[in-house]
């Protein structure tokens, strides 16, 4: 790779970025890992990029790992670093200073009004995340029926994720998907 | 604090297992102590264990704290992720696989879905309008229309974040 350096930055300056308004957790961001590295720099495709999506959650350790595997396939272990640290590192440097400075704001009027005003916002970036997820990859009606069933399940029962996945993965593999 | 990469390791990106662990086994933290700082995290950009590490270990032992609590809970993950890269580099092609990582991708969306319901069960009561049209809004012009997350949060958060300010 010649512009190899350049790819890096790219890396870095995107996923920098995009911590800082992955609001309410990782999966927020995936929206804007998609349109980044399938729409704008064509660094996976929307199957490989749902693939990714999927091989990270079955990973132990935090969702927000998946910028590791998108950082891996673009650039190789260099890549994975580089990403990771963009990602966590700007959130991390803020999540050390609040948390030293949190007593004193704690019960605040605006502390309550920002908690209060990020919902809907989170809960929109959710159902975003969803629908990109879930278009990606090759989608059937099957596929569909599958999203369906789990939602309806996991909204009545408590599931564990790995077991609604270790489901999915059999259906699939069993060609019914 | 070399126990605590130990202990971190076993994390699993799952609340319930970091709770279990640091509340009711080591005694870390009092179950209040707990849910504030939680709370605080899940407010925070960014991945919500990531910056529960990150708080956790510096109120323990200040910087180094923070950053052994960090690498203990990012590291075993990350040299697998690495693995798990590496295997579907060679191996993505094979139908078998792609069929059941579909198969856990819609899974996934499905248990998003769910958390999404969850979560707007008390966003509609008493009858409000502007909380369900901001998510809404959200919803459509990032999963939708894909626009760049920064610019549709630029407006966004601040419209809501007045609003709920305003309405208290």
């Amino acid at each position: 790779m010649k512009d190899s350096g350049g790819t890096l930055l790219t890396l870095a300056g995107y996923f920098a970025m995009m911590s800082l308004f992955a609001i309410g957790g990782g999966n927020s961001a995936v929206p804007e890992m998609h349109r980044v590295a399938v729409d704008v720099q064509h660094w996976l495709s929307e199957r490989q990029f749902g693939d990714t999506f999927a091989l990270a959650q079955l990973t132990p350790g935090p969702n927000l790992i998946i910028v590791t595997l998108i950082g891996y396939h673009v650039a190789g272990i260099v890549g994975a670093l580089v990403t990771t640290v963009a990602m966590c590192g700007p959130t991390c440097v803020l999540a050390f200073f609040v948390g030293r400075a949190s007593e004193r704001f704690k019960g605040a009027v605006w502390h309550g009004a920002v908690s209060r005003g990020l919902i809907p916002v989170t809960l929109g970036l959710t159902a975003a995340s969803a629908t990109v997820v879930a278009t990606t990859s090759d989608y059937s009606w099957v596929a569909l029926g599958l999203t369906l069933g789990t939602a309806l399940t996991a909204y009545f029962v408590r599931v564990h994720p790995l077991w609604a996945f270790a489901v999915a993965a059999v259906l699939g593999a069993s060609g019914l998907i | 604090m070399a126990f605590a990469t130990i202990s971190l390791s076993g994390f699993g990106g799952v609340l319930a297992w970091s709770r279990r662990a640091m509340v009711e086994e080591r005694k870390w933290l009092t179950p209040e102590q707990f849910n504030e700082a939680y709370a605080l995290c899940a407010f925070l950009p960014g991945g919500n264990i990531i910056n529960f590490s990150v708080v956790f270990g510096s109120r323990i032992r200040g910087l180094l704290g923070a950053a052994v609590a960090l690498a203990g809970l990012l590291g075993p993950p990350l040299i697998l992720v690495i693995v798990v890269g590496a295997v579907y580099a060679h191996y993505g092609d094979l139908p078998v696989l792609r069929r059941m990582l579909t198969g856990v991708a819609s899974a996934a969306a499905g248990l998003m879905l769910a958390t999404v319901a969850k979560m707007a069960r008390p966003l509609f009561r008493d009858r409000a309008v502007v909380g369900p049209l901001i998510a809404a809004v959200v919803f459509g012009s990032i999963g939708v229309l894909h626009w760049p997350l920064p610019l549709v949060l630029a407006v966004l958060v601040p419209v809501s974040i007045a609003y709920s300010w305003v309405r208290a």
